[in-house]
């Protein structure tokens, strides 16, 4: 398929489900009656329900979405090994470990960026482990165990955390924590979290150049100019802004950066300048998908979006193991 | 050389004992009811704590949960603190030697089953639904613990305070939104509450009967004329960030907003007076307020 085709699609599907994700709710609105509140703001409480409730959890759920799958796809393409993910190798759930000590240290009550800024932290600090433990010449095995224990690790110090909380509700949102939910997010979680997603995004798409050359081999890479030093710093910083911002509104949703790189890469001739932008796009629609699935299977009930992204995305990871072992073979 | 506040001490110790032993000497001869209840009483569950507090005579009861002296929960922290707390297990329960044991009908039901085979009495209380419910509890802790003079004592108090009380404005419509979303419907306590002090219950209007969660796009569609919160826990949670969501916000600016404490409202006991308190100076409030935006716009 030709690329900008395959965008153009891309977007438009997005676009779809954007729309979509803005028309369902447990409120039965109209969808004109809805449209017309978005819009032109009419009627008082369809306007609040349509611009406070659903339209904050519709841009979370592109923006999450997109940094989820612009980072898998960066982490593959930098690691060159398919099974790079940030729920997988334990960014995700590190980064849940930094927002959870912001809020339960009054940190974030104190200072509004203390929540994003110790996501982010987090998240920096488990990418430099995964890289450290597991870099270019790791091995797909070294990574996946390094990647079990960060996220463990961090899991567990989550769950320490909120089981020790004053807060008789806190010990309840481990499972938001490790399997991510949008409901009930407002527009002050999208001024929070936004910028520090689309600063990590732009950051990631400057990659392209230098995977594609990473692509050939470090040696070559570096021959044809590439600053290896520079491209990992890059990526450290980019995946832990995205990621970091995305988990402190919405948790840990996983398995987004694993599917959504590995259906679009043959679409665009396996070349990662090429799959940044797509993965982004495609995780937007991965997300909202499952977002608006979680609304329609369980309206009242709040079921956790890593549950649908799981049950789509282990499938995938065993049959990677699979590949990867006949090749190894 | 002893001390004298121990010498004192032990003086007054003296004097108690002599004291205790002519309470119980006037006690049989004048009170036989109190001496034929119980003397080792455990109450293992919040709302039994509270009711057996208020009826117990001195020295009856052994123990109450350790909820009853938790502020958030309940309504009688200070005289929680004059008995031992327990957490309810039987094995701790059982090492008291209670000759009763009072417990919810929703307390942990291993813990009532274990008692029971090793053949301590165990009287369960189910929550209260209603405002009647809380006299028919008063009265049947207090038959248990042969307290009956003092139980319908409370009683007469308890529905004095109530016809007091009740609100003659026609009812506007309230909601109740706790953490996470939730809220009760009919039948159940808080429904009651609102109903006896000028309210309806808007959740109950929507369909819901009992506890439950109302997601917050349906409570903002609903509009409602008062919106009910409890106070915060200390700590964070996302549940109790969703009291603070702008959307609830703008509905609270529209209309009256109350916040109440959790303590006065779980259990039926008469501390739910202030709790009708409360929300009838909240109808009052809100009447008031509103005769002055007619004022206003005539």
């Amino acid at each position: 398929m030709r690329y900008p085709l395959l965008l153009g699609a891309l977007a438009l599907v997005v676009a779809l489900l954007f729309t979509v994700s803005l028309l369902v709710g447990p409120a039965a609105l109209g969808l004109g009656e809805s449209l017309q509140a978005l819009l032109a703001g009419r009627g008082e409480a369809v306007v609040l329900v349509m611009r406070e409730i659903r339209l904050p959890r519709a841009i979370l759920g592109l923006a999450v979405g997109a940094v989820l799958g612009i980072s898998g796809a960066a982490l593959q393409g930098f690691l060159r090994n398919p099974l790079a993910e940030p729920g997988l190798v334990g960014v995700s759930s590190s980064a849940a470990l930094g927002a959870v000590i912001a809020l339960q240290t009054g940190l974030a009550a104190a200072f509004t960026l203390a929540l994003p800024l110790s996501a982010l932290a987090g998240a920096a600090l488990s990418v430099l482990l995964i890289l450290g433990l597991a870099g270019p010449r790791g091995g797909a095995l070294a990574l996946i165990l390094a990647g079990v224990a960060i996220s463990a690790l961090a899991a567990a110090g989550v769950a320490l955390i909120l089981n020790l909380s004053p807060n008789p509700f806190a010990a309840m949102e481990i499972v938001f924590w490790m399997m991510g939910s949008l409901a009930d997010r407002s527009m002050s979680h999208v001024a929070l979290a936004l910028p520090f997603m689309i600063a990590g995004t732009v950051l990631l798409l400057t990659l392209g150049r230098g995977l594609d050359a990473l692509t050939l081999g470090e040696d070559a890479a570096e021959a044809l100019g590439v600053r290896l030093g520079r491209l990992r710093l890059t990526l450290i910083l980019g995946t832990a802004l995205s990621v970091g911002a995305a988990v402190a509104v919405a948790g840990a949703v996983g398995f987004v950066g694993l599917v959504v790189p590995h259906i679009l890469r043959p679409l665009v001739g396996a070349r990662p300048s090429r799959l940044l932008p797509a993965a982004a796009l495609g995780g937007a629609a991965m997300l909202l998908a499952a977002d608006i699935a979680v609304r329609v299977i369980a309206p009242d009930r709040d079921l956790k979006l890593g549950v649908l992204t799981a049950i789509v995305g282990s499938p995938f990871f065993l049959h990677l193991i699979w590949r990867m072992r006949r090749v190894e073979a | 050389m002893a001390h004298p506040s121990v010498r004192s001490m032990s003086a007054c110790a003296r004097a108690s004992r002599r004291l205790a032993l002519a309470l119980v000497a006037g006690m049989t001869a004048a009170a036989p009811a109190v001496a034929e209840g119980p003397r080792r009483v455990v109450s293992i569950n919040l709302c039994t704590d509270q009711l057996a507090m208020l009826l117990a005579a001195p020295g009856q009861l052994l123990s109450v949960s350790h909820l009853a002296s938790e502020p958030q929960t309940s309504a009688m922290v200070e005289e929680a603190r004059a008995y031992p707390a327990n957490r309810g297990q039987a094995e701790q329960v059982f090492l008291l030697q209670p000759d009763l044991v009072l417990a919810g009908t929703f307390t942990a039901r291993s813990s009532v089953d274990l008692l029971r085979r090793l053949g301590v009495e165990v009287v369960e209380l189910p929550p209260a639904n209603g405002l009647a419910d809380v006299s028919e509890h008063l009265r049947i802790v207090g038959r248990a613990l042969g307290r009956e003079a003092q139980a319908e004592g409370l009683v007469r108090d308890y529905e004095a305070g109530l016809e007091r009380l009740r609100s003659d404005l026609p009812p506007a419509r309230a909601a109740m939104y706790y953490p996470s979303g939730y809220t009760t419907g009919s039948g159940t306590l808080a429904d009651a509450i609102l109903r006896h002090a000028g309210f309806s219950n808007v959740a109950a209007e929507l369909g819901l009967d009992g506890g439950g969660n109302l997601p917050l796009e349906r409570l903002v569609m609903a509009a409602p004329d008062m919106i009910v919160t409890s106070a915060a826990y200390p700590g964070a949670s996302r549940a109790e960030e969703l009291l603070a969501h702008p959307a609830l916000r703008a509905v609270q600016s529209d209309a009256g907003a109350a916040e109440v404490s959790d303590a006065d409202w779980i259990c039926g006991t008469p501390a739910i007076l202030p709790a009708l308190r409360t929300m009838a100076e909240s109808r009052r409030g809100l009447e008031s307020e509103r005769l002055t935006q007619w004022d206003g716009t005539r």
